[in-house]
């Protein structure tokens, strides 16, 4: 087996894990604020709060060059792997300086140059595809990894476990990725799955599987790192499920009536944003001052990308008709 | 030129396309080593090797998914479907992924992949092995849909489609196979979206693909000696569909006849039949008739010939068609 990479983290690492979490949450929210004030495109969007750390983490474990792909939740994993909020903001309001032009919409955000083969709308459609990204990666000798991001909703979709069995008998560097808020949309996941071990169903199809708290986003960063480091070097695909929590409901108007406030409140005392920032405080890699100037420099940030897409064109009817096909 | 069967014109398409790019490689169950299902492959695997002919579990869904991720990461997959009665297995990838990702992702991704497979009836086998679904394809925006009639238009087309950076379904037929016609040597590319008028004549128009162009042919053969010219056109292409040339035969005889293998209520013969009313409706002095398989699904053994198209149900219509005047 080759050697996988040293999963410690710097001290730079650990602050940018914390930064990259609040810019998910600013991102997210400006997304909800933005519907409000009649900004967006229609309604479809369906926001990561609460998941920041299962996105950070994983963000910091990939490399340039590597591709994947995600579900309709994935603003956060998109914005971990350097996407641009402006353009981001653009395609949610339809503009054609979004990075679709304003044609996929959220749930099809996409952009192959920073690796990101597209985010789905069918739940574990993405699966198949990033297969084929693994394939890719193998055949072209790239060095690089593939990964599929996806939540607990995807985990009985059967396209997973046809995945699953090629990516292992094919050694195929390619990492299964879920992001398990405990929810598929209002199913709770013990009343979708008979077995509730899906590291044991990975490792069943010979696919090395690994269980982190998605809540804590530095375990996150190293189970990721190692998994994805082992993955890359060639040595066979791997699982990594995330235990965390939507704060929000599944979509713009779910008030999450199937789940028991308590738990919600449960959930939300393990935010992973205010934890990690509580551990950086006592690591004496953060003070509260500069925690404020990084909430500042964000929310900046994310009023001045919204402004921007705000401005910026919509589509001329025309282009209904462009992209279909090339040649 | 050379003589040779169908099944040998393709994989001669397919071993050129494969020479010129690497990027090329066959993936599927029973390529390989098995040499495909109708032979297609055979003796590829030896020329090329494991890594360009990739057998695959029975996994339909992933596996044209895969085509997608590597179509999206660089490469040029020729998927192969063996049945497209299997078509329904893999529907998410094909109409939800493969046609949709250069359109949703606003032209930033393209998706250069050949989804290639075969249909029809001619071997008894039975309803779930010998459909004509290409109407489901052809209505797919963003797909080409691509069926040869013959060995020459099978190279030409199949490497055509290779090189094109659409996605295509490419369409066989089992009864053709073993089809023999005159082949042109080394490099031969026939356009997508030129159809061949494959017999002049000025008394009716016959419009069709695939195999069902031969049983027009037949028809039109003995049409001729009532004194009935038919004009059998052979589309080649249901996407991009070439009107042009159909409209201009009908404009000369005033009579068409639309014949496909696929059944008679909403197959492709119906949005012929509408596009060719559309347009000549002042110059026709009857309706489009529609010659297409019968509303049942395909019974096995001897019944079979009895659901689909023959000749003399043609010649019927020609001669009921000949007898009409402008009113």
């Amino acid at each position: 087996m080759k050697a996988s990479r040293d999963t410690a983290l710097s001290g730079e690492e650990r602050v940018s894990l914390l930064r990259m979490m609040m810019r998910i949450r600013e991102f997210e929210d400006r997304v909800a604020e933005s519907y409000l004030r009649g900004l967006t495109a229609g309604s479809m969007f369906h926001l990561s709060v609460g998941e920041e750390a299962t996105a950070a983490g994983a963000g910091l474990a990939m490399e340039d060059g590597d591709c994947f792909t995600t579900h309709h939740r994935g603003h956060g994993i998109f914005l971990s792997r350097g996407a641009d909020p402006g353009r981001m903001f653009a395609e949610v309001f339809g503009r054609t300086e979004g990075y679709c032009a304003g044609k996929g919409g959220s749930m099809h955000i996409a952009d192959i140059t920073l690796g990101h083969m597209g985010a789905n709308a069918i739940v574990g459609a993405n699966i198949p595809i990033s297969l084929g990204g693994g394939f890719s990666m193998k055949y072209q000798k790239t060095g690089k990894l593939s990964v599929a991001f996806f939540g607990d909703g995807a985990l009985n979709q059967g396209v997973l476990y046809e995945s699953m069995n090629m990516a292992a008998l094919w050694k195929l560097p390619l990492v299964f990725y879920v992001v398990n808020n405990q929810y598929g949309m209002g199913t709770r996941i013990d009343l979708a799955s008979a077995s509730l071990d899906f590291v044991k169903r990975a490792e069943s199809f010979g696919v090395r599987g690994a269980k982190v708290d998605g809540m804590d986003v530095e375990a996150v960063a190293k189970a990721a790192r190692e998994l994805f480091s082992w993955s890359r070097a060639g040595n066979g695909p791997g699982f990594l499920i995330a235990d965390a929590y939507r704060f929000y409901g599944h979509g713009r108007k779910d008030p999450s009536p199937y789940r028991d406030k308590e738990e919600e409140a449960r959930w939300k005392e393990r935010d992973p944003v205010e934890a990690q920032k509580k551990r950086l405080l006592g690591a004496g890699l953060l003070t509260e001052q500069r925690y404020s100037e990084m909430k500042a420099e964000i929310s900046k940030e994310m009023d001045d990308a919204v402004a921007w897409a705000a401005k910026q064109a919509e589509p001329g009817p025309q282009e209904l008709y462009t992209h279909v096909y090339i040649d | 030129m050379a003589q040779m069967m169908f099944r040998d014109a393709l994989r001669a398409a397919l071993a050129l396309e494969m020479k010129r790019d690497p990027k090329v490689f066959v993936i599927g169950e029973e390529v390989g080593r098995y040499g495909g299902a109708y032979a297609v492959t055979k003796g590829l695997y030896d020329e090329f090797g494991a890594e360009r002919l990739v057998d695959t579990p029975i996994s339909e869904a992933s596996v044209v998914g895969l085509g997608v991720g590597a179509a999206l990461t660089g490469l040029r997959p020729v998927v192969e479907l063996m049945y497209v009665d299997f078509v329904g297995l893999a529907m998410d990838q094909i109409s939800n992924q493969m046609a949709k990702w250069r359109y949703m992702s606003g032209g930033k991704v393209k998706v250069p992949m050949v989804l290639r497979t075969q249909g029809g009836t001619g071997r008894s086998a039975g309803a779930q092995h010998s459909q004509s679904l290409e109407t489901w394809l052809a209505h797919m925006p963003g797909l080409r849909v691509v069926m040869p009639s013959n060995p020459a238009d099978a190279k030409g087309l199949l490497a055509t489609s290779i090189r094109s950076d659409d996605p295509v379904v490419f369409i066989e037929h089992k009864a053709l196979y073993a089809m023999k016609g005159d082949v042109p040597d080394g490099e031969h590319l026939v356009p997508l979206g030129k159809a061949n008028v494959v017999r002049q004549g000025d008394g009716v128009t016959i419009v069709s693909y695939s195999r069902m162009v031969h049983v027009a042919a037949e028809a039109a053969a003995a049409l001729a000696k009532e004194g009935i010219e038919a004009e059998v056109i052979d589309l080649r292409t249901l996407n991009p569909l070439d009107m042009e040339t159909v409209f201009a035969s009908v404009r000369k005889t005033h009579r068409a006849i639309v014949v496909n293998e696929a059944h008679r209520t909403a197959g492709f013969c119906s949005e012929l039949a509408a596009r060719i009313t559309e347009e000549a409706f002042e110059v026709l002095v009857a309706p489009v008739v529609r010659i297409a398989a019968k509303d049942t699904p395909v019974p096995a053994t001897l019944l079979e010939k009895l659901s689909i198209p023959n000749a003399e149900e043609i010649v019927a219509a020609a001669r009921t068609l000949a007898g009409r005047r402008k009113a």
